[in-house]
């Protein structure tokens, strides 16, 4: 986190009846920030995402963005510093790319002679002028996030703008959110794709049954969890009982295969320990793979 | 207030119309009925061919008495309900534009849709007519005209209050349909029940001011209070208060039905 908060969450409750939808959630969010939100469909991040765009009033508690709380007098001048790309966007079919830009300019009363620049950004310049009708589901996705970059915004909401994009596609979208990071623009993003997510964010919040359940960076999430590592083991053949004996007194978690390979697991701590103690068997050893805790184990670990 | 957001959406949405033909397909509607009602309305009474103007607009009365509204309510009726449907309503609502600038450009972006196919429809017949009208007739198939658009505002402002309620487009059809009916078919017939079932005994006199409480009605006195020959027509000329005639005060209540549901949209689409 760098300076004081963008996003200021604080005991954010939201109850439809008997629903707790969002229950009690504290989160800051720092400028300039590549933060994720992550829960499975029915966690709330939705919901809180609509929040801390005022869309949806809370049921208690106060959200401040850029220190002026949310559905205040106040908050209209900060909308114009917003950009939202709500999840499964669906924009006008009888506007041409440029048009549907054109338009949302105007709303946001940023000038509409940025709007070509910003559909080059998002590589439609060559569409600009076709109905958003003949547009694939991955060029409505990118038209929506280039009417969410209008007007150079300083906080960008993005709920899971990934959808429908191919792998090229969404590598230039990271590099897009890259650029206007460097930028200084604070960006939150809700994906269900965690392995695409985890190496691009700076930090995450894994949501369940409306309730923050970790946060930090994936390295801290993994650090907390102490998920076990896994490493396997390439062996010669005919040698799998002698490594099984000689690993014996070893703090191991598990060990299992057998003939050409082992899979063992074993604490973080004792990762060096078990490293050393497996490449002194030069002889019989072929290879070694370690394997990091992935961050649908962390996920899964939390949000079960 | 912010008019530029305001006048954005108006915009997008009278060019949707303008796009889908809407405007053009709505005023064609119109053409067809008033050029049919103009030659063909007197056949009952054995005779066809363009009549009078005060014979033509009297026919035409009812005739926009059920069409206008049932165009105005199905052309509001998703205004709402439909984007948030799509999903792009909580797109719009990010926006800097409060909820009452976005119900009201779209109020007026359809109105504007509305008005347009409404004067250009029964101004084609005029031009076609031409040659019947004096410099009176027109003066009172303008008013006609007027009073058409007018009733279409009060209809579309209804509709959008609709669309603000119901939840599902489905429903706000629904509920549309369910508004026709009532205005158009079953209110009179409550009036014209309620006054038999009385005998005309109790508040026989406040009668004629319960018809203000439908737009459709205060269209058709509006209409027939401004031509002497049509109150004769219809044998209402003695039974009307002379309070009722005056096409100021009717006006004024028909503003009230475009004002009055636009703001009750308002007040539920804030909460």
């Amino acid at each position: 986190m760098t300076g004081e908060a963008m996003i200021s969450v604080r005991g954010v409750t939201r109850h439809y009846g008997t629903i707790h939808a969002v229950d009690g959630v504290d989160l800051d969010i720092g400028r300039g920030e590549l933060f994720g939100l992550i829960g499975h469909n029915g966690a709330g991040k939705s919901t809180l995402f609509k929040m801390m765009l005022g869309l949806v009033p809370v049921t208690s508690g106060d959200i401040l963005i850029d220190g002026v709380p949310v559905r205040g007098s106040d908050f209209r001048r900060v909308r114009r510093g917003i950009g939202y790309l709500p999840e499964n966007v669906v924009l006008y079919d009888n506007l041409t790319g440029l048009e549907t830009l054109v338009f949302f300019a105007r709303l946001k009363g940023v000038p509409a002679d940025g709007c070509a620049a910003v559909l080059a950004r998002v590589g439609l310049a060559h569409a600009a002028n076709r109905r958003v009708v003949e547009y694939s589901k991955g060029m409505r996705q990118r038209l929506g996030f280039a009417q969410a970059l209008l007007g150079k915004p300083r906080l960008l909401f993005l709920d899971e703008p990934t959808t429908g994009l191919d792998p090229e596609a969404i590598r230039s979208f990271y590099a897009i959110l890259r650029e206007l990071r460097s930028e200084g623009v604070t960006v939150v993003i809700t994906s269900h794709i965690l392995a695409e997510i985890q190496e691009r964010v700076d930090r995450l919040a894994i949501m369940a049954a409306g309730k923050v359940r970790a946060r930090g960076t994936v390295q801290q999430l993994r650090e907390d969890m102490a998920l076990p590592l896994t490493l396997r083991v390439v062996l010669r053949p005919g040698v799998a009982d002698t490594v099984r004996a000689a690993l014996q007194g070893l703090p191991l978690a598990g060990i299992s295969g057998s003939g050409e390979e082992l899979v063992l697991t074993c604490p973080r701590t004792a990762k060096l320990q078990v490293l050393d103690a497996v490449s002194a068997l030069r002889n019989e050893v072929l290879d070694i793979h370690v394997r990091e805790p992935s961050l649908e184990d962390v996920f899964f670990g939390f949000a079960d | 207030m912010e008019f530029t957001q305001v006048w954005s959406i108006a915009a997008k949405e009278f060019r949707d119309r303008i796009r889908n033909r809407w405007v053009l397909a709505v005023a064609l509607v119109f053409t067809a009925f008033a050029l049919v009602i103009a030659y063909f309305g007197g056949a009952q009474q054995g005779t066809v061919g363009f009549r009078s103007i005060e014979f033509t607009i009297a026919s035409l009365v009812s005739l926009v008495i059920y069409l206008v509204p049932l165009i105005a309510l199905m052309l509001g009726f998703d205004a709402i309900v439909g984007e948030r449907e799509r999903g792009s309503l909580d797109l719009l609502l990010s926006m800097p534009i409060t909820r009452f600038e976005l119900l009201l450009g779209k109020y007026l972006g359809l109105a504007g849709a509305l008005a347009a196919s409404t004067v250009a429809g029964f101004g084609l017949v005029a031009m076609l007519l031409a040659a019947e009208l004096d410099g009176s007739a027109l003066f009172h198939y303008v008013g006609f005209m007027a009073s058409s658009v007018l009733l279409g505002m009060a209809f579309l402002s209804l509709a959008v209050m609709v669309s603000v309620f119901a939840a599902d487009r489905t429903r706000a059809s629904g509920l549309a349909i369910a508004l026709w009916f009532f205005f158009v078919l079953v209110f009179d017939l409550l009036l014209l029940g309620a006054l038999v079932v009385t005998g005309g005994s109790y508040g026989g006199e406040a009668f004629p001011y319960l018809l203000l409480l439908n737009p459709a009605d205060v269209f058709r006195v509006l209409n027939m209070f401004s031509l002497a020959e049509v109150r004769t027509l219809y044998g209402l000329a003695t039974v009307f208060p002379e309070a009722l005639a005056s096409p100021a005060l009717l006006a004024s209540v028909m503003a009230g039905w475009i004002v009055a549901p636009l703001a009750v949209a308002t007040w539920r689409f804030r909460r």
